[in-house]
């Protein structure tokens, strides 16, 4: 069904009764038809708040595939979460939460909170620094990219910064990062889009901020000197002072001793201050889980449910000041992490670097749910086994420039490096979810491969209904590594073998993808 | 209006000076025989250099503190080369070639202003690529003290004349510089001293030769206004030939006061005895300067200068008393040696006072071709494009308040006279925010010309740390190397992050580093792109803190 065709018949009331990971489709069809229909291209006021989480996070751990849990529990009884303990979402069975994230729980189920399963990219990489860039920059595993993937958007956006900025029209800063340092994600062409604030190693330590005492010395009477001239300056010092000193805290949710809330806690202020930066970026530290991250005895406590109660309790909260402030349709908020980490956990009650992972979008301009299906636990895992990659994160990002700051394609396709990504149903105004709804009633199956483990050969069967398909093998790192179907297939049944020679034996995981949609089961070669 | 006064009005106003509450020395001249370590070199080397290298840092601390200073006054007067043709490509010159110097071919109006510019980027290059000696600093402390204004010149061989001059006395006898810039051709123009005859004279040069060349206005410098008067007759004759190469200094005894002059009490009623021969004009100057460096006056005004130029602008009592005085002293003793003058400065237990340092906000030139130093960028090696870059190096300077060659007027920059800011008139509402854009683009995006890219390269500075694969070393030696005092660890742990951010453990710097070192590694080059980025972030962060404008 074509878009013109599923508005008209949406428009005159013939709804469809299919789910999407139990969601009611009602739900993207109920987003307003005048929003939709009116839609225009290029930016809006929106906010889209980056919560960096560094060190690579444990998806597994986070957001818990309960249907896979016998298989897990192999993989990694010494961090496993206990099943009775996993808060349950919704009305959903087969995926909950971490026990300490009971915050985003509530979140989710007052629909503000979606989850995207598995996202990462072809062909992962382990180091934190290396993974860390092609999620700031956007570029592909082997790529180099001097910019962000905001700084490209922002540079379109600012034509020519910083020369004349500020100015009428454009009186605010175009990003801000609360932080030591404006990250990779915010240069744009020329120079870096985003500010950064608040930190001490920084210049302009605008709000909230706080430097070295000055020493008692000449040198420090200097200092002290040109500390006040950076503060005067700065061109956006006055609009940011302002922004802050206009708006205050209202949510008495904020924890003490969380940092990450106490940088939310600055971005509430100078959104409803009337700061019109679109771009906020955000971090908290810790997520390298290498040893330790639960706590012997009670697995549901120790290091990695501290820094998920910490996130999960700044972002409550932050999300209750929003909705204080009478902002909160304004504001969107996504977690990421350079990666998640390995299926099986190590031997110091930790896990490695692993691949992809889940990731959170927040906020009342989301649509509730859960996209993608849980990542397929194999029944033996090695260590070398990781979760693959169910959706890019570039999908993420495409679907965060279009839907949330309603670019047109041609200009998510510019600020993606001039890459095309099938943007996903995260937002309300999500236009992909009713574009693709053919791809959403159809079936698509994926049967299990013959003979599973296989040696030799193997074969591969799917259903489509028709249409363009992939059907794709990986290794355990997540690298593809052969392309078994790919372009425009009939609607039935279709087959495919593969040789599987020269492969190592161990975990391998298959795909069928057709749209927005992928299905992914595990071949073990032996 | 004239330009210079336009010129000064443009400047915005420092803010008001904030109440003195801070601790000051008073140390004096004893020699300094405390220990001499990295710190106390970077000092020395921050004050003395416009830039310091990672190693020069290494290489002086590797000394004594004697050696150091005896090795930074070992000076040369010669130059590598000489400015060049840059423009030529574009409009030929039908008397240099491109890519050869003009300051031996003859004028031509149509090419002066890009001369003017080619001397300006070749003295902005002489900052930038200098050796490790105190001679560009000092080349820039005596066209601050005794200026000229290139662009008033008729030729720009002129320029390059006097600015010849000043190096080739630059380190030498302050006396013989300021007698041979007395009737240097560019001075006799700049100051009027061409029009300076017997029927109508002009006390410009005069004035200033004593207010602002040599005594200066002190309190105990009570010349008198006849005095001013005497001196200018004294110099009456004088004039350019512009048909020279380079033009010259021509004598003319017809507009010669050949008559006595007669001077005040303050310079014991000396009576200058009129010549009448073509030797006049000379004689009668080295009576004036006789008389004029006869003045303790003189050596105190200098070292004042000197003070505030190398260690701090705050002349308090005790320091006028520890060392404004005996160092004048020891500057009249030794004849007005400059460089036996410096050699007693900096050696003393004054200048390495831990109360003395990082006080001096960098002037332009010291924060942009500094820069080019510290970060060892290479230079392209084509005319025409070594020059534009030059020459953008040189107008970020005049952008941000020095434009070298052309002072605001002939009292040289308000930072280093105009009390009670100072150097802190460098600092405005415009030069801070562009002093950081200057680092920011150097670091990130570079100056690009005819197909090169003048781009800080922190990799190849970084490697010469001394243990760049730990992050905690690298963070030290960073900010040692930037920053002239001492930060708090939470500014450390800050920097640190950037290296491993969220806490990572530390050898996943070690291990990005060492890749990043090993050509042959199959993550060579995304190391490499993913080290160079966080370096540049590191320096960045370190650039724009507000120590980073200290020296």
């Amino acid at each position: 069904m074509k878009r013109r065709l599923f508005l008209k018949a949406a428009a005159a009331g013939s709804m469809v009764p299919v789910t999407l990971n139990g969601m009611s489709l009602r739900a993207y069809a109920h987003s307003p038809l005048m929003q939709l229909l009116g839609r225009r291209t290029g930016s809006n006021d929106n906010v889209l708040v980056l919560i960096q989480l560094n060190g690579g996070n444990d998806g597994l751990n986070t957001v818990i595939p309960l249907d896979q849990y016998s298989n897990l529990s192999k993989a990694r009884s010494n961090v496993l979460i206990p099943d009775t303990k996993v808060l349950s979402l919704g009305g959903i069975t087969g995926t909950g939460l971490h026990p300490a994230m009971t915050g985003l729980q509530g979140l989710y189920n007052d629909s503000l909170l979606n989850i995207v399963q598995d996202v990462g990219y072809p062909n992962p990489n382990f180091s934190h620094f290396r993974s860390t860039d092609i999620w700031m920059s956007g570029s592909e595993s082997n790529e180099n990219w001097t910019t962000g993937w905001m700084g490209r958007y922002l540079d379109a956006q600012f034509p020519g910064f910083p020369t004349g900025y500020p100015k009428t029209g454009a009186p605010d800063p175009p990003a801000i990062q609360i932080g030591a340092m404006v990250s990779l994600a915010m240069m744009g062409p020329a120079v870096s889009m985003g500010m950064a604030i608040s930190d001490p190693s920084n210049f302009y330590n605008l709000v909230n901020g706080t430097t070295d005492p000055v020493p008692n010395s000449p040198a420090g009477r200097e200092l002290a000197f040109l500390r006040v001239m950076a503060n005067q300056t700065n061109e956006y010092a006055t609009v940011i002072k302002n922004a802050a000193s206009k708006a205050n805290n209202i949510s008495t949710k904020y924890p003490t001793g969380n940092s990450l809330a106490d940088q939310l806690k600055i971005v509430a202020r100078l959104v409803k201050g009337g700061l019109k930066t679109q771009v906020y970026m955000v971090s908290i530290g810790g997520f390298d889980t290498h040893s330790q991250q639960v706590d012997n005895s009670d697995h549901s406590i120790g290091a990695h449910a501290t820094l998920l109660k910490n996130v999960s309790d700044a972002i409550t909260a932050f999300q209750d000041d929003l909705k204080l402030m009478g902002i909160q349709d304004k504001v969107a908020g996504m977690t990421f992490s350079e990666f998640g980490r390995r299926i099986m956990s190590n031997g110091s009650v930790g896990t490695d670097h692993g691949a992809a992972a889940p990731l959170m979008v927040f906020g009342t301009g989301v649509q509730r749910g859960i996209i993608g299906a849980n990542p397929t636990i194999p029944g033996t895992v090695t260590v070398n086994d990781n979760v693959p990659m169910q959706y890019d994160f570039r999908q993420v990002y495409a679907s965060a420039l279009q839907d949330w700051f309603g670019l047109s394609k041609a200009e998510v396709k510019a600020a993606m490096g001039g890459k095309d990504f099938n943007t996903l149903p995260i937002f309300k105004a999500n236009p992909a979810g009713i574009e693709d709804f053919a791809d959403l009633v159809s079936r698509l199956h994926l049967y299990d491969v013959y003979p599973n483990p296989a040696h030799g050969e193997a074969n591969f069967r799917f259903f489509t209904d028709g249409g363009n398909v992939e059907l794709c093998l990986f290794d355990a790192l997540g690298n593809q590594i052969r392309t078994l179907a790919s372009g425009k297939h009939s609607r039935g049944e279709h087959q495919v073998s593969c040789n599987l020679n020269g492969l190592r034996p161990g975990n391998y995981f298959y795909q069928l993808s057709q749209g927005n949609r992928k299905t992914t089961r595990v071949l073990v070669v032996n | 209006m004239d330009r210079k006064e336009f010129l000064t009005l443009k400047r915005q106003a420092a803010p008001t000076q904030v109440a003195r509450t801070e601790r000051r020395t008073s140390t004096g001249l004893n020699t300094y025989t405390g220990a001499f370590g990295r710190k106390e070199a970077m000092h020395l080397l921050r004050r003395t250099l416009f830039g310091t290298k990672v190693q020069d840092m290494k290489d002086f601390s590797g000394k004594t503190m004697a050696a150091a200073v005896d090795a930074l006054l070992t000076t040369s007067t010669a130059v590598p080369n000489e400015p060049i043709n840059y423009y030529g490509k574009t409009t030929a010159d039908p008397n240099v070639a491109y890519g050869s110097s003009w300051i031996n071919a003859p004028l031509d109006f149509n090419f002066n202003f890009q001369r003017t510019m080619s001397l300006k980027a070749w003295w902005w290059e002489r900052a930038a690529r200098q050796p490790s000696t105190i001679m560009e600093k000092m080349v820039l402390f005596w066209h601050n003290l005794i200026p000229i204004g290139a662009l008033d010149q008729p030729d720009a061989r002129m320029s390059h004349a006097y600015l010849k001059t000043v190096r080739q006395n630059a380190m030498g006898n302050f006396k013989s510089l300021v007698k041979a810039l007395s009737i240097d051709p560019a001075m006799l123009v700049y100051l009027n001293g061409r029009y300076n005859t017997k029927t109508a004279p002009d006390e410009n040069y005069a004035r200033e030769l004593m207010e602002l060349f040599t005594l200066g206005k002190g309190a105990d410098s009570k010349y008198t206004e006849d005095d001013v008067k005497a001196a200018a007759r004294v110099l009456t004759g004088w004039g350019i030939n512009i048909l020279t190469t380079p033009p010259s200094a021509t004598f003319t005894l017809s507009k010669h006061d050949i008559t006595n002059k007669q001077f005040s009490a303050f310079f014991n009623n000396t009576v200058i005895t009129g010549r009448n021969n073509a030797n006049a004009g000379t004689d009668e100057l080295d009576d004036l300067l006789n008389m004029i460096f006869a003045q303790t006056e003189v050596a105190k005004f200098i070292c004042r200068k000197l003070y505030k130029y190398f260690v701090y602008y705050d002349i308090t009592p005790d320091v006028e008393t520890n060392v404004i005085a005996p160092l004048a002293d020891h500057f009249r003793n030794n004849n007005y040696d400059i460089k036996s003058l410096l050699d007693k400065l900096f050696k003393s237990e004054h200048f390495f006072d831990q109360l003395n340092m990082g006080c001096v906000i960098k002037d332009p030139t010291s924060h942009l071709a500094g820069f080019c130093r510290q970060f060892e960028l290479d230079y392209p090696t084509d005319a025409e494009s070594l020059y534009n870059i030059l020459i953008y190096g040189r107008a970020f300077g005049q952008a941000i308040m020095q434009d070298l060659l052309d002072p605001p007027n002939v009292a040289g920059w308000p930072a280093w006279y105009q009390s009670p800011q100072y150097l802190r008139s460098w600092i405005s509402s415009d030069s801070l925010p562009k002093r950081n854009q200057f680092t920011d683009l150097m670091l990130f995006v570079g100056i690009k010309r005819g197909g090169n890219t003048f781009l800080a390269d922190t990799f190849k500075v970084t490697k010469q740390f001394s243990n760049p694969s730990n992050a905690d070393s690298l963070v030290a030696d960073a900010l040692e190397f930037l920053i002239p005092m001492e930060v708090s660890t939470t500014q450390i742990a800050a920097l640190r992050n950037i290296l491993l951010p969220g806490g990572i453990p530390a050898y996943n710097w070690s291990d990005e580093w060492t890749q990043a070192n090993d050509p042959g590694h199959a993550n060579y080059a995304t190391a490499l792109a993913s080290a160079k980025f966080k370096l540049q972030i590191l320096y960045k962060s370190i650039m724009n803190l507000a120590e980073y404008q200290l020296s």
